[in-house]
């Protein structure tokens, strides 16, 4: 498929090709990185995790309307507070869920699989219900959609530029968070030994709470994130959930160092895969890859050491 | 005829519960209700051979398979294919360019049959691949899975992404399979017209019938030593292998089992329904059918068929009268019985005798309550519970 | 159920409605209605079948809408026969089975008069047998890729060559166009379509195809593909992607540099509803080939645009396949009416030649083969999600099975 191309062309397309690799790296990170919170360290498959996404994409659109209605010369720089308040927004909805409904069920794991399900189709009907069936769509500053001509047929793309960037910037704080804080060590202590953690004095309902809530927060960063790539409507969480899933089970669940390297590895298979084979079947042979990874290392990139309970 | 009893139930009460289950399903149902109403019930009752499979797999083995659909849909394209072939012979196909193969082939420029449709010209062979086919890809599957020792979530992640690989091969292979509109306007069954309501009478029959075997072989499987090394693989894995047990293959044969029943129950769906889209094998209606389990009970076989039958009512019923209503309302039941009831309505029933100890006898007439009431249109199953 | 009898009272409406009723005197039930449908002396019921919930509510919601519209129009100028008509309102919940289930609750329970409804090929396949079987009547709003005909349905929607052929034309001679590139979501309607236009490209315009894909439905990553586009530079990208991926298709094309200014597209997928969710900024300069488009410059369009307003409020928007179901209700009246019957096979006998002059697409006509005569309009994209109408073919006969294209 090469022939009949100058050498500078072929240069463009594969920088470019690398670049898209990149980005949907990115997308899957962010994707993943709640998730491996949630369910990587605290055990509960949280189906509704999209519908956390498609809440910070609402919280986008919701910014972008109050903006371009009451303060329209802000309108280059709301995306960024926008994506703050996705944050607060799904973090303290997370806390809200798990204070109702998760905490009960943290002994039985698959048992928050059908719970968060029910959740899933109550936010999705909900969703529904306030903004409608349609999708809608925030107003995106200039800034943030188009992109950078390095040079002719080499084209990068700003929305994907940024979207790698935040990944970056919030896989950093969470790795921050996690090995470097007070909190982090408590919510390490945790997952590695509850009663011990509990005797010495953490709490460890508070901290499960706060994980969650940080794990939905993330979430929700990554729904404002993806309004620059993607659609928002009511269902726009259920296209992403069993990536997200692949993505932390493929990664070995207990490290995010795990997520981070079965992202990269999964989004390199599938933008490959789909330049040389079609649509389609360029996802299905993705999707055999991690399947058949999985059967022959089923505990993943990056296996821990110690399970949880 | 005692020993099978005994084989079978545990208790008098459980007997009694399927009697009246059966009462219904047999009598009550065909008598009462007009062929339209009795054809939907025929629907859900074959969402119920997959929900005995998940009373076995999952209830009593404790692995949760998110992909029944893909068996489901596995029986039910074999069933599908068949009468396709049947629909499309050359007389009424006549205006295609290439007459004599299904619609949808010939608009996708197939010019000839496809290999692998060649068998599927034959009844018995059909029948033959309804069970060997989601058989045999089940028991590899599990087999490879099991002997690695994925368990719990992982397996349950992983077969929820291989219903999404079956239900985006079907799309991508139009010509193949139908594609996204899946395989449509089935008439015949050896030139017997299923589409008649005469059909769709005698068919619910089969359909229930079929189920009720299914059902009782799985009530057989769990009172036998294999349902109790099962309770074993599940409660404490390591031991039962430390026992010398190989807990990979009673897992895959069970699972096996479970794709069997499943593929059944997609083929007697097809019958009823008279088509087979990816619709019904993807993601979300896996993960319904292990709903509709978990609703009427995940340890419980008649709590399961039950659980099938009570939501897909909920569903047709609230969904004529309040759509926008009825996604709350599932959603909120599905967490109300996952967080209060985790064995369901059967498991609401079980605990009426420890609540009322003293009154059992006048209990033990009333114990089949729970499980009657879901069968009666028009009750509500939750204000019958004491 | 949801039994809907309101009277519209705003004169947008009621003109409209005037407009096409003609004075009719009320004969008596048991001649217009003798195979036991649910008519009464004051009431004729129908059904409505769409998906109000799960994913295809996106897309539907517009059609149940206008439906409704002609429905309170028709019902407020005196209804069919002396009748108001009654609807039932059945949600298919995008989900095939509960379709047929739905259609056979509205026929064989609720003896329903005619149903408007479906709307992906999915769902009209999967009632299709239904409907022939207990002989109702489909009134179907959807342009689709044809390859069907039944005595059944009404298909007020195109037919795929309806809103290909002339589109193309346009678009070769217009830009020049010899190279291009067809891109579709993974269903029976893309590839259909696709077909039928790279039959046209390679026979009739003697130009070339040069990438041909289909991506899953729900596919939202187009970064690999945007590099292949990018790599046989065509004259032209031909997309037929439906759903959540549009919207992720365009913004990722924009975000790759691939906008109007260099790159001329011409999609068969966005409508004014499609819009909404882009965003029209995404879109600029781009071309829709549809029949209708809301911004169709005539008095039938305005009265119809301003009623839909002021029913379902000023932000709503309408798109071609939500014009093509307010016809449904029209078209069925106009066939009572001149068969003076409601029995489905007396309608059927009088569809065929009907025709109306102020349908807001402009003038219609059923032909033998249950679809519409109509014609096709270009639409550039601009800014505020409207489209600019460049051309206007002449009618196009519908064509179901098209010779040479198959």
């Amino acid at each position: 498929m090469f022939e009949g191309y100058t050498a500078e062309e072929l240069q463009s397309i594969f920088i470019m090709q690398g670049f898209s690799g990149l980005s949907l790296f990115s997308v899957l990170l962010l994707m993943g990185l709640g998730l491996a919170l949630i369910f990587g360290q605290m055990g509960v498959i949280n189906m509704a995790h999209g519908e956390f996404m498609a809440l910070g994409a609402y919280t986008v659109f919701l910014c972008s309307n109050l903006t371009h209605k009451y303060a329209p010369a802000f309108g280059p720089y709301y995306f960024i507070c926008a994506i703050i308040f996705a944050f607060f927004i799904c973090a303290l909805v997370g806390a809200l869920v798990e204070w109702l409904m998760i905490r009960h069920l943290y002994h039985r794991p698959l048992d928050t699989l059908l719970a968060t399900w029910g959740l899933s189709l109550i936010l999705q009907q909900g969703y529904r219900s306030i903004f409608g069936a349609r999708e809608v769509t925030p107003t995106l500053p200039d800034w943030l959609m188009g992109s950078y001509t390095l040079k002719e047929g080499l084209d990068i793309p700003i929305n994907g530029v940024f979207v790698l960037g935040l990944s970056i910037i919030v896989t950093a704080a969470l790795m921050l968070f996690m090995y470097r804080s007070k909190f982090g060590l408590r919510l390490r202590a945790t997952v590695q030994n509850r009663k011990m953690s509990g005797a010495v004095g953490i709490h460890t309902q508070q901290v499960d709470r706060l994980a969650f809530a940080i794990g939905c927060g993330i979430a929700g960063i990554a729904g404002a994130a993806f309004t620059t790539i993607g659609s928002t409507g009511p269902d726009s969480g259920s296209r992403y959930i069993v990536d997200a899933f692949l993505v932390v089970v493929g990664g070995g669940t207990a490290s995010l160092l795990g997520c981070i390297a079965s992202a990269f590895g999964i989004a390199q298979a599938q933008s490959v895969l789909e330049f040389f084979l079609d649509g389609t079947k360029g996802k299905v042979a993705t999707l055999l890859v991690i399947v058949i990874a999985l059967m022959i290392r089923p505990q993943g990139l990056f296996p821990s050491k110690v399970r949880g309970n | 005829m005692q020993t099978l009893f005994r084989s079978l139930f545990k208790s008098r009460a459980e007997a009694i519960a399927f009697g009246i289950f059966i009462l219904f399903i047999f009598v009550i149902f065909p008598l009462t209700m007009p062929i339209f109403r009795l054809n939907l019930v025929g629907k859900y009752l074959t969402y119920g051979f997959v929900g005995v499979g998940l009373v076995l797999l999952w209830g009593r083995c404790g692995v949760l398979s998110l992909g029944q659909g893909v068996f489901f849909g596995l029986g039910g394209y074999c069933m599908a294919m068949f009468l396709k072939l049947e629909a499309s012979d050359p007389v009424t196909t006549a205006i295609q360019s290439t007459p004599g193969i299904p619609d949808f082939m010939d608009w996708n420029q197939l010019t000839e049959l496809p290999w692998f449709w060649e068998p599927f010209k034959s009844l018995p062979f059909t029948i033959f691949a309804i069970f060997i086919v989601p058989g045999i890809i089940a028991f590899f599957i599990g087999w490879a899975l099991f002997r690695r020792r994925v368990g719990g979530v992982y397996f349950s992640i992983i077969t929820q992404a291989i219903a999404l690989i079956f239900s985006l091969g079907i799309d991508g292979n139009q010509g193949y399979t139908g594609g996204r509109n899946g395989i449509t306007d089935l008439r015949t069954l050896l030139g017997w017209d299923i589409r008649s309501d005469n059909a769709q009478f005698i068919l619910y029959f089969v359909s229930a019938t079929l189920l009720v075997l299914v059902a009782f072989s799985a009530k057989y499987i769990i009172n036998t030593r294999l349902g109790r090394v099962l309770v074993a693989i599940r409660d404490r894995e390591d031991r039962v292998r430390f026992s010398g047990y190989d807990v990979a293959m009673v897992r895959s044969f069970i699972f096996a089992f479970a794709a069997m029943v499943s593929g059944l129950g997609g083929a007697m769906f097809v019958l009823q329904v008279g088509f087979m889209s990816p619709s019904i094998v993807g993601i979300v209606p896996s993960i319904e059918m292990v709903i509709f389990t978990a609703v009427g009970g995940r340890l419980s076989v008649l709590g399961a068929i039950v659980g099938c039958l009570l939501v897909n009512y909920g569903k047709t019923t609230f969904s004529e009268d309040f759509p926008n209503l009825w996604l709350y309302l599932m959603g909120g039941t599905f967490i109300a019985v996952v967080m209060f009831f985790p064995n369901g309505l059967a498991g609401l029933a079980d605990k009426i005798p420890m609540l009322k100890p003293y009154a059992s006898k006048w209990l033990n007439r009333n114990k089949q309550e729970p499980a009657k009431a879901p069968n009666t249109p028009s009750s509500n199953p939750v204000s019958d519970e004491p | 159920m949801k039994v809907s009898s309101r009277f519209l009272h705003f004169a947008a409406a009621v003109s409209l409605a005037l407009a096409f009723n003609t004075a009719h005197a009320k004969p008596p039930t048991a001649e217009v209605n003798t195979t036991g449908l649910a008519v009464t002396d004051d009431t004729v019921t129908v059904g409505q079948l769409h998906s109000a919930t799960g994913t295809m509510a996106i897309s539907e919601t517009g059609s149940i809408q206008a439906e409704q519209l002609a429905i309170d129009q028709i019902n407020a100028a005196g209804g069919v026969l002396g009748r108001q008509i009654k609807v039932i309102q059945e949600d298919g919940a995008s989900d095939w089975p509960t379709f047929a289930e739905k259609a056979k609750k509205l026929l064989v329970s609720d003896k329903v008069g005619t149903v408007f409804g479906c709307w992906t090929s999915a769902s009209r396949k999967a009632v299709l047998p239904v409907f022939e079987k207990e002989n109702g009547m489909l009134y179907y709003p959807t342009f689709y890729e044809g390859l069907e005909q039944s005595p059944n349905v009404i298909y007020t929607g195109q037919e795929a060559t309806q809103q290909i052929i002339a589109g193309l034309d346009w678009i070769a001679k217009e830009k020049k166009a010899k190279t291009f590139y067809l891109i579709g979501s993974d269903y029976i309607w893309p590839r259909t379509s696709n077909k039928i236009a790279r039959k046209h490209i390679e026979n009739v315009l003697k130009g070339k195809v040069v990438g041909e894909e289909y991506y899953a439905l729900g596919h939202t990553q187009f970064g690999s593909l945007i590099n292949k586009i990018k790599l046989k530079k065509p004259d032209v990208i031909y997309a037929a992607v439906v759903g959540g991926s549009n919207v992720s298709f365009y913004k990722q094309l924009k975000a790759a540099g691939i906008t109007s200014e260099k790159q001329t597209l011409l999609t068969i997928s966005v409508t004014e509803d499609e819009v909404l969710g882009i965003g029209g900024e995404n879109l600029v300069g781009f071309y829709s080939s549809m029949k209708y488009f809301q911004s169709l410059d005539n008095p039938a369009n305005k009265a119809f645009v301003a009623a839909f307003k002021e029913k379902y409020g000023a932000d709503s928007v309408i798109g071609d396949v939500t014009q093509a179901a307010y016809l449904g209700p029209w078209l069925w009246k106009k066939a009572v009416e001149k068969a003076n019957s409601f029995d489905i096979d007396k309608i059927r006998a009088a569809s065929p030649g009907i025709e109306m002059d102020n349908a807001p697409e402009g003038y219609v006509k059923v032909h033998e083969n249950h679809h519409l005569w109509s014609k096709l309009r270009i639409g550039q994209w601009q800014t505020d999600g409207q489209a600019k109408v460049l051309y206007e073919s002449e009618l196009i006969e519908p064509d179901p099975f098209p010779e040479g294209y198959q």
